[in-house]
């Protein structure tokens, strides 16, 4: 294995894995249990999808609402593994283990070794895909415990740390202003549909808007 | 079983289904530019409006409080490319002061 592939996989999996102590504090600010946070982080493994279930669902959201929002945040991990499938080759209890590391993280790396041969593609994607699995879990339990001992979320700022989580995700997508047109129809639907309809329904009908966004070619 | 408890199950097995069939898919099936653009566009649709919903709302009433000071911290964090635990903690500690002075 060489050393440029291991350094950008631990430095990739350390980095991200603390972003592991926000989602576990937001488990907790949402009302999950330590329990319902940690399995989250355990067994959903995409950060997203995880931060999107906990703020529907503690915004007063129902579980289906939550669980739509969660999954259609989910199937670029589908786009991944499409993307891998050929270079990985995974069978039986591989596949499995495989698939549950196919995240954004594991995916940007693999890639990231094309010039090094498809041998440092899989070192890349293994390598991340647990590290960042390992670090997550572990970062999640602490930011979890950490929340648990606060007691009024607000008075530590925890209610303002969920947003900008989300806002953190999403900036590096704003490239041009055709996405940062997008974010802001978004916001503004959600926000205007927010008084009228069931909680969580507002975040869901903004895909409605990336379908209609995209629908018509650009560039 | 709680509402959250299903919420847990169902998106965790949904996840996995997700990853899972990706592995299992040949690439040719999905080729469509069309699809492929949708499916860039959907995160920034949904997270943007998680920005929007949990720094605007409470209960499905628009309000604005404290959030929206650590909101204005996050976006200059960024502005100024400050990496994810500085934006997060920086929103955090701003909201929180404007709390603690205001409450």
């Amino acid at each position: 294995m060489n050393r440029t592939t291991a350094s950008a996989s631990f430095s990739v999996s350390f980095t991200v894995g603390l972003y592991g102590i926000a989602f576990g504090a937001a488990g907790i600010a949402a009302g999950f249990s330590l329990l319902q946070t940690c399995l989250l982080s355990l067994l959903t493994f995409s950060g997203a999808s995880q931060f999107a279930v906990v703020g529907v669902l503690g915004s007063g959201g129902t579980a289906i609402s939550g669980i739509a929002t969660a999954s259609l945040l989910g199937i670029r991990n589908s786009l991944y593994g499409l993307r891998l499938s050929s270079i990985l080759k995974l069978r039986g209890w591989k596949k499995v283990v495989g698939a549950q590391v196919t995240i954004d993280e594991s995916t940007g790396v693999a890639l990231g070794q094309s010039d090094l041969g498809e041998e440092s593609m899989r070192h890349g994607f293994w390598l991340t895909g647990l590290g960042v699995y390992l670090f997550w879990n572990l970062f999640t339990l602490a930011g979890a415990l950490g929340a648990q001992a606060m007691g009024n979320p607000a008075a530590w700022g925890l209610d303002a740390a969920v947003p900008a989580a989300f806002l953190g995700l999403v900036w590096p997508r704003l490239l041009g202003n055709f996405e940062r047109a997008l974010a802001a129809s978004a916001m503004f639907l959600a926000l205007a549909l927010t008084p009228f309809v069931a909680a969580g329904l507002p975040i869901i009908a903004t895909a409605l808007l990336a379908v209609a966004f995209g629908w018509k070619a650009r560039k | 079983m709680t509402e959250i408890w299903w919420a847990v199950i169902g998106t965790s097995v949904i996840a996995f289904l997700l990853k899972y069939i990706g592995h299992s898919v040949p690439e040719k099936y999905l080729t469509n530019p069309r699809a492929l653009r949708i499916n860039t566009l959907i995160p920034i649709a949904l997270l943007s409006a998680l920005v929007a919903v949990q720094s605007f709302t409470e209960k499905s009433v628009l309000v604005i409080d404290q959030r929206i000071v650590g909101l204005g911290v996050a976006v200059i964090a960024l502005a100024l490319k400050a990496p994810f635990p500085v934006v997060v903690l920086g929103s955090a500690l701003a909201s929180a002061a404007t709390f603690n002075f205001l409450n």
